[in-house]
């Protein structure tokens, strides 16, 4: 086991990518002591300065923050036109944004419910952050739709509710449907990650050291204390919340998948679609954690939390969607070719071959082929290839949105309806901002939050568990 | 023990709130929770800055009543899922869609199933709240300074004064007993 190539840079101090023979793998690196925990995390939150990148990254989002309102405000005042949407491709860049941004969000579920109901103890590093970008990314997704219909100040005329008017949307629409399903996720999204910070934030209120971060942190852990009583309701609340998010994480993504399978355009009325945006929805959501989590455990020295058995790990559920994803792509050219139809042939040939085939291709690439790296040690353990294969299977998978919403809709039935899509400056001004959008509340929730969940991870260190039996006391240790 | 000196609370000073000791791991906490239960005593607890696992089975507490106000929200989610459309859709203002029959179960999926996942999520963190009597933002342990320790490395056990069978020295010597590390009075 010793003779494992791995990057000398980040395994100087500890590696726990490989299962050790004797023993348990620790899950902590380095002098796992309670109080070097909380001294660690809080470190973070209670340094009288941030790292300067910190503030550089800061500036940046936040004037791409500043773009996003400006190209918001720019569009209310002047209407939809502005965008390259015209009347063949009414679903320009707002819906392949939200599409995309839905599918960021849905890792941090996966990671924190799935992996919690499953008992995996190494998703303690990982959580609260992938639980972070969750909640900012359904935040950017829920802008589109929202500016897309055109008049935003009616938005809320999606969600059924008794008005004078008497009337009520119509519920065999998906419009409702997505309303539904992603009101919920950014509702649930957001208690669950509250929730399962209550107890990390009362650490912070009871280190705090002035009076307004006393305030603040002691309102928002609700006087949190500890109490074993209340320690017993809070995991149950937990494990509650996290096995209706599973339900969630498959909900979210089929219902957005209806959108499509509900109309009658060829490349979108596919039986298929649920499970297969549920995984590419993954598939970029651990993408995304991958390479965020990378840069932040160096930027906040936190690389004894977010260990290489994380990466590693990570890097597998990417490896695995990747393949699923692979597998779906063959599946629908197969389909397409085996209907025998011409209408249900021609988007997958304009994929590969039509006006847009360099975005055909690049899904097959960057989604498909590419991260199969990750089946070599060397590639999963190297920082560079992590974040590598982070950005550029992000933007396979924003390009695959782009190709399933323009490819299908830009050719239909009717060729003297045919209309090519050109997206304008305003569509990429407001795509940028909302990755400043997202940057800049992840900056802010770095700095201020409880990035890593203490006392989740103080429970897998050797010190917070039961040396011997006491009635049944210890309990068994799964996850490794 | 000996720079602990505690003085028994006179009538006039504020009133005793409990006895708070402090142990050192978590295997002592564990057998200093067992004995105290042993012991008969009702109002106490242990505070600790993350879920001891085993403790709530040494202490006795009682399964939570959470899951069934889960499932009541989930359920009553579902029902509204189901129940709204027939009403407006169904019966109030029958509309014809494309010729889709007025209510269909299969239509109503991707509206009952994120109102189910949506009010049983609800009703966890209302429960859990509710049960759990927070937010609170004030309670007697605050006072003491050592407790901020409860949410870093501290291992406290509680034995509240409202116990019947609380005696300010005897719970006191079975505390220390118990190898407590240090102890305090709590006062309200």
């Amino acid at each position: 086991m010793t003779s494992i190539p791995v990057d000398q840079d980040i395994n100087r101090e500890f590696d726990n990518s490989f299962d050790r023979i004797e023993g348990e793998t620790p899950l902590v690196g380095g002098d796992s002591s309670l109080h070097r925990i909380t001294e660690t995390i809080c470190g973070v939150a209670e340094a009288r300065r941030a790292p300067k990148t910190w503030y550089v990254a800061l500036a940046i989002s936040l004037s791409l923050v500043g773009l996003l309102g400006a190209m918001v405000l720019y569009e209310l005042f002047t209407g939809v036109g502005l965008w390259g949407n015209n009347n063949t491709v009414g679903w320009g860049f707002p819906i392949i944004n939200f599409v995309f941004w839905v599918g960021i969000a849905h890792a941090g579920t996966m990671i924190s419910a799935i992996l919690l109901v499953f008992r995996q103890k190494w998703r303690t590093g990982i959580n609260r952050f992938a639980e972070a970008t969750t909640v900012f990314a359904v935040a950017c997704a829920g802008l589109f739709p929202a500016i897309h219909v055109g008049r935003p100040w009616q938005a809320y005329w999606l969600i059924p509710y008794p008005n004078i008017m008497g009337d009520w949307p119509n519920f065999f629409s998906p419009l409702l449907w997505d309303a539904c399903a992603v009101g919920t996720y950014a509702t649930v999204s957001g208690l669950f990650w509250h929730t399962g910070m209550i107890p990390d934030l009362a650490a912070f209120r009871d280190r705090s050291t002035s009076r307004i971060r006393h305030t603040i942190y002691g309102i928002l852990c609700l006087g949190w204390r500890g109490s074993a009583r209340h320690w017993h309701i809070y995991e149950r609340a937990n494990m509650l919340l996290a096995v209706l998010c599973t339900g969630l994480v498959l909900g979210v993504s089929s219902t957005v998948s209806t959108d499509f399978a509900v109309g009658q355009i060829p490349g979108w009325h596919e039986a298929i679609f649920p499970p297969y945006f549920t995984c590419g929805a993954l598939f970029s959501g651990f993408c995304t954690v991958l390479g965020l989590a990378i840069p932040a455990r160096y930027l906040f020295g936190l690389k004894d939390f977010i260990t290489n058995r994380h990466i590693d790990n990570l890097a597998k559920i990417a490896l695995l969607f990747s393949s699923i994803m692979l597998y779906i792509y063959v599946i629908e050219f197969f389909i397409a070719y085996y209907s025998g139809s011409g209408y249900e042939q021609l988007p997958y040939l304009n994929r590969l071959f039509g006006p847009y085939w360099w975005l055909g291709w690049g899904i097959l690439f960057f989604n498909g082929v590419f991260p199969q790296v990750f089946w070599f040690q060397w590639a999963r353990t190297n920082p560079w290839i992590c974040v590598a294969i982070g950005i550029f299977c992000n933007l396979g998978m924003w390009m695959e949105r782009f190709v399933i919403i323009i490819i299908s809709l830009h050719r239909d039935f009717l060729p003297s309806s045919w209309h090519m899509f050109f997206p304008t400056w305003v569509d990429f001004c407001t795509l940028a901002g909302s990755f400043g959008l997202f940057f800049t509340l992840f900056l802010l929730f770095c700095r201020f939050l409880p990035m890593v969940a203490m006392s989740e991870v103080k429970a897998v260190v050797p010190q917070g568990i039961p040396s011997h039996d006491i009635d049944g006391a210890r309990p068994q240790l799964e996850g490794h | 023990m000996s720079e602990n000196v505690m003085i028994v609370s006179n009538a006039t000073g504020p009133e005793l709130f409990g006895l708070m000791a402090e142990y050192p791991n978590v295997d002592s906490l564990l057998a200093a929770a067992k004995r105290v239960q042993t012991e008969g005593y009702t109002c106490w607890d242990c505070h600790t800055p993350f879920p001891v696992h085993g403790l709530d089975k040494v202490m006795k507490i009682k399964p939570t009543i959470l899951p069934w106000l889960s499932l009541g929200g989930a359920l009553t989610g579902v029902l509204i899922g189901l129940v709204l459309p027939l009403l407006v859709n169904g019966i109030a203002y029958p509309l014809n869609f494309s010729g889709k029959p007025y209510w269909g179960l299969p239509a109503n999926v991707p509206v009952a199933f994120p109102l189910f996942i949506l009010l049983g999520v609800l009703s966890t963190v209302v429960g859990f709240s509710l049960l759990c009597g927070l937010p609170k933002l004030y309670h007697p342990l605050f006072t003491v300074k050592r407790f901020k320790r409860a949410t870093d490395d501290g291992l406290f056990l509680v034995i509240e004064a409202a116990d019947p069978r609380f005696d300010v020295i005897r719970t006191r010597q079975l505390l220390e007993s118990l190898g407590a590390v240090a102890l305090d009075e709590v006062k309200d």
